[in-house]
């Protein structure tokens, strides 16, 4: 809709979903929570869906102004699959299950899988996002985003950490640093290694620096109108590094 | 916030916080914008703009538009009716370019269709062939590159010398400073309607800044006598000098006379962008001279601006840019150099602060380095060099009125400091709804800085105001083409008639120019002293008619100006200025160090106004003021990639949000009355842009320690030095 409200698109006809009553709200199905795909930014921000998957809440807040939020739908931001997109970091750490439904039937696609390229889905002609579903777990989780002023802002770089002490893994989703949403699997593998996960905390402050500048070499940022690959990379190394400790305080050295 | 000055005042009189008659209309959605007009039978303009920043027209093909079912007309240069070429100072820019367009949005030809997609679609159907041609777009190179326009790559070159120009100091700070290339960002866009009349002539309604020079400029353009262009102010949302210029206004009426139908435009934001003028980007180099114990010896600066495609008012600038150049302090021995230049990047000129703002980034950064090389306190040194009262300023001239600089210096800078949050929230740290910051990594500056600049228009200009007042059965009305584009003007009128006139009911007319003279531009903070005078004068005729038991309906119309001022010699020294106005800013700041984000936690300021005749309009000033102050120093920037604008839009051209926004503090409106001014005041919309800016700046250095030369400061420039 952005792109039909500034004239670059001209579609034929447009379908609202907006009174689809199965597309609308979240809920939770055993382990997972079911995100439906008009779940709007407003909705995930606050109550008991904030406290379930807090990464989710945190990003959501970021996203444009409160007139915006209100509308704005998790949906849109997955097929819009813009590189900036808010909640795609998140998803991506979550590894997240989008539904998708079409003429031929429903299928389900890992987030990853789903968004190709800048702007680019394998969504084929026909096809609907219809939910989400990310696990619920046990773990600090942390959204962080950087921009050029401190609300409302396209994002220069995002980063979104979970940890899942269940299951003794780090998770990391980066944003607008490369064409899709980035995980840094080596960062993650590097954190899971130092964590001392009888105490859910990091070995010490130094791993938390060491997992920001793994994270900051899986990136392929590059320049544009709104910052600099070099400062991308920066702003990556030092976001993830605060995420961690925020998520998984450090032992002292 | 705290305001002093506010006096015990009869409501809605002067002195008192008078409502705005505006005011509900605004904020209940009531209000008629310029975008909201129509008209019976109207139909849609549009402008196709150059794609290029510099490029040859081989042909345009209007064939395939004008096939697409809906449009009524396609006009290229050769249907312009009158002269081809626009200008506030110098008409060099083409209404629709015929041979070269030399700026990325110039127009190339105007389209009227039924529906403003019809019209879009079928701009994009005009076939143009074009020979890109390499753009110039480094100001520097353009002062000795092959001119890019018959009329020379050089709008204006200046030189002031004063006192003796080789004097040397016991210590020399140098430095170079870079401004970026700002936007007035309005949130109304341009947007006019264009009826044309039976006799051949047009109305125009546009939201505009200055009605009759609108008029004059579109006349010639159509080859019409002045009085067959008839200008109505239509809603204006916003302007700081964007609006001085014409955008559309040629563009209309033409379609205007060419269809036989009213022609509505309401330009897109990514239009508006490029379809106006911007804040001229700097490159300053300044050599500061002093003694060891702090007084200034000299200052030396080499000012280039540019100007972009198109002169504008690139001179008028480049005046105020060097007359400012040494601040406001005493120095005794100057050499300012200046030039304003012709570039292929779009085209700059008015934007509130006009050249003072950008050489005020410069002379407080070298304030700052001076004092900095003494291991002097900054506030000391600029006390130890202010400016008073009967002191020059560089082009000769003496500063006759009110100059409390020393009062203002001393007022901000006694503010108690904010005191630091022992466990900030989040959201109030740098980075914002971001959560970005570590409070272990956060520093707090502290910066100050002092600018000034004139009133009125200067250097033999004569912008004069014309108001009429007429009283019958006990209700006033007052007429004058003053441009209400939000500053306040319509509030004023209305309370100096109630305090000449001592009546309640005042009407405010539409602004036009059918019915009453010029009255000057909505500028260079002017209104309240030239046309807020022309309407008190105008009353007091009323009222010396009604003293005299005359009966009926009075009617008085009077014309103000304001003493001669006259153009500065070959060494850059005349009586070029009317008045000047000073503020102070005192920044606090916290910066993530290794982010390089900033939050921008208090402005305090002092201002000289005069006198306060309204204190909320004051406040309102001073604080719109400081938000753009604000943005230009931490975000504000048109990016420009070889002559391509690559954020034109609100979505990447940044102004500070509520969460950016500091508390802003009035430590004192210093009423000194100004002599020869309207009940003593100073106009006040100008004086919070200058100095905010670089008390930011100075601020965000404290916090780092780096140089930082260039404004907008980017979160790079800190987190990668």
């Amino acid at each position: 809709m952005v792109e039909v409200n500034a004239g670059r698109r001209r579609p034929s006809s447009v379908v609202s979903l907006t009174r689809v009553p199965e597309l609308a709200g979240w809920h939770r199905e055993g382990d997972e929570i079911v995100l439906g795909a008009c779940l709007t930014y407003a909705d995930m921000e606050r109550g008991e869906l904030a406290a379930l998957v807090p990464a989710l809440a945190q990003a959501a807040r970021t996203i444009g102004s409160p007139q915006i939020r209100a509308v704005a739908t998790l949906g849109g931001n997955i097929g819009t699959a813009s590189p900036a997109g808010d909640t795609l970091p998140v998803l991506a750490a979550l590894d997240a299950v989008v539904e998708v439904a079409g003429r031929a039937g429903g299928r389900r696609v890992p987030l990853l899988e789903l968004i190709t390229g800048v702007k680019k889905t394998s969504l084929a002609p026909g096809e609907l996002v219809t939910a989400v579903r990310v696990p619920v777990l046990r773990g600090g989780q942390e959204f962080l985003k950087v921009g050029t002023r401190n609300a409302m802002v396209i994002s220069v770089v995002m980063v979104a950490v979970v940890v899942d002490l269940d299951g003794q893994s780090v998770r990391a989703g980066l944003g607008s640093v490369a064409p899709v949403p980035v995980r840094a699997r080596e960062a993650e593998r590097y954190a899971g290694e130092h964590t001392d996960w009888s105490r859910g905390r990091l070995a010490g402050p130094a791993v938390a620096r060491r997992f920001g500048e793994l994270c900051a070499e899986s990136t392929a940022a590059i320049d544009d109108h709104r910052s600099t690959a070099d400062y991308r990379r920066r702003a990556v190394a030092v976001c993830a590094a605060r995420a961690l400790a925020r998520a998984l305080p450090p032992l002292e050295a | 916030m705290t305001v002093t000055g506010e006096r015990t005042a009869t409501a809605g009189r002067l002195g008192h916080s008078a409502a705005r008659p505006d005011g509900v209309p605004k904020v209940s959605g009531q209000f008629a914008f310029s975008s909201d007009l129509s008209a019976d039978g109207m139909v849609w303009g549009h402008v196709l703009r150059s794609p290029h920043p510099h490029a040859r027209i081989r042909s345009i093909d209007i064939g395939p538009a004008l096939a697409i079912p809906g449009v009524h007309t396609v006009l290229t240069a050769d249907d312009v009716l009158g002269d081809n070429s626009f200008g506030l100072e110098h008409a060099d820019q083409p209404v629709l370019a015929h041979d070269v367009v030399r700026f990325t949005g110039e127009a190339v030809a105007a389209l009227a269709a039924d529906h403003p997609d019809t019209a879009r679609r079928a701009a994009q159907a005009i076939v143009v062939d074009y020979e890109p041609l390499e753009p110039l777009i480094d100001a520097e190179e353009a002062i000795t590159a092959p001119p890019i326009h018959p009329a020379g790559n050089i709008f204006r070159q200046l030189v002031i010398r004063q006192g003796d120009t080789s004097a040397e100091g016991e210590v020399v700070v140098e430095a170079t400073y870079e401004v970026g290339m700002q936007d007035q960002a309005f949130m109304g866009p341009e947007s006019g309607l264009a009826i044309p009349d039976d006799d051949g002539g047009v109305d125009l309604h546009m939201s505009t800044q200055w009605l009759h020079v609108d008029r004059d400029q579109v006349a010639a353009c159509l080859g019409l006598p002045t009085e067959k262009v008839r200008l109505t102010l239509a809603g204006v949302g916003g302007a700081f000098g964007a609006r001085e210029d014409v955008s559309m206004q040629v563009h209309i009426c033409l379609l205007a006379l060419h269809t036989r139908r009213p022609v509505k435009m309401v330009f897109t934001r990514e239009e508006s962008f490029l379809g106006h003028v911007h804040r001229h980007p700097a490159r300053m180099h300044y050599r500061h001279h002093a003694t060891r114990d702090g007084r200034l010896v000299k200052v030396e600066a080499r000012i280039v601006l540019d100007g972009g495609a198109y002169a504008s008012t690139s001179g008028p600038v480049l005046v105020n840019a060097c007359c400012f150049a040494a601040g406001p302090y005493v120095v005794p021995n100057a050499l300012i150099e200046g030039w304003a230049v012709r570039t292929n990047n779009p085209p700059c000129g008015a934007m509130r602060g006009f050249g003072a703002v950008q050489a005020c980034f410069a002379h407080e950064s070298q304030m700052d380095l001076l004092a900095a090389e003494l291991g002097m306190d900054p506030v000391e040194l600029r006390l130890r060099n202010v400016m008073k009262s009967g002191d020059r300023i560089p082009t000769g001239q003496v500063v006759s009125g009110a100059a409390p600089v020393e009062e203002l210096i001393r007022t901000c800078a006694a503010v108690p400091l904010p005191p630091l949050d022992p466990s900030p929230a989040v959201m109030s740290m740098p980075g914002g709804s971001g959560r970005t910051a570590d409070p272990a990594r956060v520093r707090r500056g502290v910066g100050f800085a002092v600018g000034f600049k004139n009133l009125m228009y200067s250097a033999g200009f004569d912008d004069y105001s014309t108001a009429r007042v007429r009283l019958e059965d006990g209700v006033a009305t007052v007429t004058c083409a003053a441009a209400e584009v939000g500053q306040g003007f319509v509030t004023l009128a209305q309370q100096i008639v109630r305090e000449v006139l001592a009546v309640d009911e005042v009407v405010v007319a539409p602004a036009e120019t059918v019915t009453i003279g010029s009255a000057g531009s909505t500028s260079a903070s002017r209104q309240t002293w030239m046309s807020g005078g022309a309407v008190e004068r105008a009353a007091l005729a009323v009222r010396a008619r009604v003293d005299a038991g005359e009966a009926g309906p009075i009617e008085e119309t009077y014309e103000h100006h304001h003493p001669p001022t006259f153009p500065l010699d070959e060494n850059g020294q005349g009586v070029a200025h009317v008045s000047y106005v000073f503020a102070a800013h005192r920044a606090v700041v916290d910066v993530d160090l290794d982010l390089g984000l900033v939050r921008v936690v208090e402005i305090a300021t002092s201002q000289d106004v005069g006198r306060v005749l309204n204190p909320l309009q004051v406040t309102g000033q001073i604080e719109g003021g400081i938000a753009q102050g604000v943005g230009l120093a931490v975000m504000e920037e048109i990016v420009l990639d070889r002559g391509l604008v690559r954020n034109a839009s609100f979505t990447d051209y940044l102004i500070p949000t509520a969460l950016d926004m500091p508390d802003v503090t009035i430590a004192a409106l210093v009423e000194e009355p100004e002599p020869g001014a309207p009940f003593g005041a100073k106009g006040v919309g100008e004086p919070p842009t200058i100095s905010s800016s670089a008390a930011v700046a100075a601020a965000v250095r404290d916090a780092t320690g780096l140089a930082l030369p260039r404004i907008p400061i980017r979160p790079q420039d800190i987190a990668l030095a």
